[in-house]
């Protein structure tokens, strides 16, 4: 019996994600690019972690070998303690991509209910999931509308809403804000930290911005290009609540400072 | 509609114009010659009702055509060999029979080569190669084959027009199913969708633009494939047997009702898929 309960807590610690000297090197026309190199990372359940980095540091290609849509050429990674394709094929997370990439066609109800349906979930289920996280990403009452009429926060609000439905316990989200705009942004960033606290997903966020970055996590890993790897991984200490406001508090500003100097060293021995 | 009215109205008038000047031209060689021998000298305004009012003339002069349809649609019966629209009717019904024939074709070998490599590497030149060869070369084997296996009538025209209307649809389909992004596709890789879903579900859609702007070119191809598949084969039915006939003796005029009645009818083909295309693609928000 204590063994039983022993057992279920070290499967509780087990970390969500676990990556161990990643090396992926993509073979082009000019020689042989090392996207990653000796990539080793922890993530735990219910972590924000954000990954941050100039381009080509690795970090889009970092979250899709978690995803499973880039293989590494090296090392290991278990997602849910299975391999990266078992645990796509179990449906384990949902991707959220840079763009919002909703089917003209469909209404937004309609791009919600989308994996809802690949996925075969009855029609009645559908309908009540899509009901609930539009509720969820604020959206309510823009379930027959179609993209077009709907601002670009809007729609990158719908696909976030997408990812959810199928309540996987993992988001996967490759700079989903890159691009709108400050103010924009500044909401999204917040509803998705209400929506973090809420659903207590693990969430790994791709991202070019350091203010960004520190306001949402709970771990911040910086990345360097040539080859991408990672240069320094930042617990912070920032609480769970946390108002806009608190980007102005001397805490913020010095995660702030401590990545903006991680990126600076990452960029000097190039 | 209202501002495109007065540009329209000019370009006809502009070649009516051109066109009664140039039947006065082309015709004035026989009006003269007519003259002579009658020993008569002609006036302007004489050469210029002879030249627009001749039986056989180079160039017939619009109204004379106008006649001519008129005589050989509304006031003949439907059922009669002369009337324009049996005629019409006939070359019609090969069209849309091998319309349907290429659009199935073409969109089968387009799928075909979107989802296998084999058929990716080595179809398309193929299709392209069966485009470059004369289909006036082609037809007649085609109509004599399918004669020696049986078949004969409707199926063969229709045959020819499949020939010429699957490329379009190929080439329109195959770029119209390739064209979800790489971003959709791998969207499609994290819900772990099957090939058909993804084909159902996003290929498909995706690519309703570039089908109807296929169908409206396969449409008219597949009018000239039967039209053509009429003339080599002795066919006694059909706007393309009128046009042969009218040529063996020398009838312009019926040769130029023919053609007018043709390019009406492919107007009004192109212009139903036209309509077809934007009422689907306003229904799925893509227009």
């Amino acid at each position: 019996m204590q063994d039983g309960t022993q057992a279920a807590q070290v499967a509780a610690q087990a970390p969500v994600i676990s990556a161990r000297d990643l090396d992926l090197t993509f073979q082009t026309n000019d020689g042989p690019v090392h996207a990653l190199k000796g990539v080793t990372l922890d993530i735990n359940k219910g972590e924000f972690v954000s990954f941050i980095g100039p381009s080509g540091c690795g970090k889009t290609t970092f979250l899709r070998v978690m995803a499973d849509l880039e293989q590494p050429t090296g090392g290991a990674i278990s997602v849910n303690e299975i391999s990266a394709e078992d645990a796509r094929k179990a449906r384990a997370y949902g991707y959220v991509f840079q763009a919002a990439g909703l089917y003209p066609w469909r209404t937004i109800g309609g791009n919600i209910g989308l994996p809802l349906e690949i996925m075969g979930y009855s029609k009645a289920d559908q309908a009540e999931r899509v009901k609930r996280v539009l509720e969820l990403v604020e959206l309510d009452g823009f379930e027959r509308k179609f993209p077009w009429q709907l601002s670009g926060g809007m729609q990158q609000r719908a696909s976030i809403a997408r990812a959810l439905a199928f309540d996987a316990d993992i988001l996967l989200m490759d700079e989903p804000f890159g691009a709108l705009d400050e103010i924009v942004r500044d909401h999204l960033n917040e509803q998705l930290l209400k929506l973090w606290a809420r659903t207590e997903k693990t969430i790994a966020f791709v991202t070019h911005s350091i203010p960004e970055a520190v306001y949402l996590s709970t771990k911040i890993v910086v990345m360097s290009p040539r080859p991408g790897r990672i240069t320094d991984i930042i617990d912070s200490p920032l609480p769970k609540e946390r108002p806009l406001e608190i980007r102005d508090s001397p805490e913020f500003l010095e995660i702030a400072h401590r990545v903006r100097d991680g990126l600076r060293a990452g960029h000097a021995d190039v | 509609m209202k501002q495109a009215f007065f540009p329209v109205l000019t370009v006809v008038t502009a070649l009516f114009v051109l066109w009664y000047g140039a039947a006065v031209w082309l015709n004035s060689d026989w009006a003269y010659d007519k003259a002579k021998r009658a020993n008569v000298e002609l006036s302007f305004s004489e050469l210029v009702s002879d030249t627009w009012s001749q039986d056989k003339p180079k160039l017939p002069a619009p109204h004379q055509v106008a006649v001519e349809i008129w005589k050989t649609t509304a006031l003949k019966k439907i059922t009669s060999k002369r009337s324009l629209i049996y005629h019409a009717w006939v070359t019609l019904s090969a069209t849309l029979l091998g319309f349907a024939f290429g659009t199935i074709l073409g969109t089968s070998l387009a799928v075909g080569i979107v989802y296998n490599r084999t058929m990716d590497m080595s179809v398309m030149p193929w299709v392209i190669t069966s485009q470059t060869v004369p289909i006036l070369a082609v037809a007649p084997m085609i109509i004599v084959v399918l004669n020696a296996v049986g078949i004969s009538g409707l199926l063969p025209k229709a045959m020819i027009s499949m020939y010429l209307s699957f490329f379009p649809v190929v080439v329109g389909m195959v770029k119209g199913l390739r064209s979800p992004d790489a971003m959709q596709l791998d969207q499609m890789r994290t819900w772990h969708a099957s090939a058909s879903q993804t084909f159902w579900r996003l290929r498909l859609p995706a690519s309703m633009p570039y089908f109807f702007t296929s169908l409206k070119i396969a449409m008219a191809a597949s009018l000239v494939g039967a039209i053509v598949g009429e003339l080599p084969t002795g066919a006694v039915a059909g706007l393309g047997a009128r046009l042969l006939a009218g040529s063996y003796y020398g009838q312009t005029i019926q040769i130029w009702s023919a053609l007018i009645l043709a390019a009406i009818l492919a107007a009004s083909l192109v212009g139903i898929i036209g309509v077809l295309q934007r009422v689907t693609l306003k229904r799925m928000g893509m227009a």
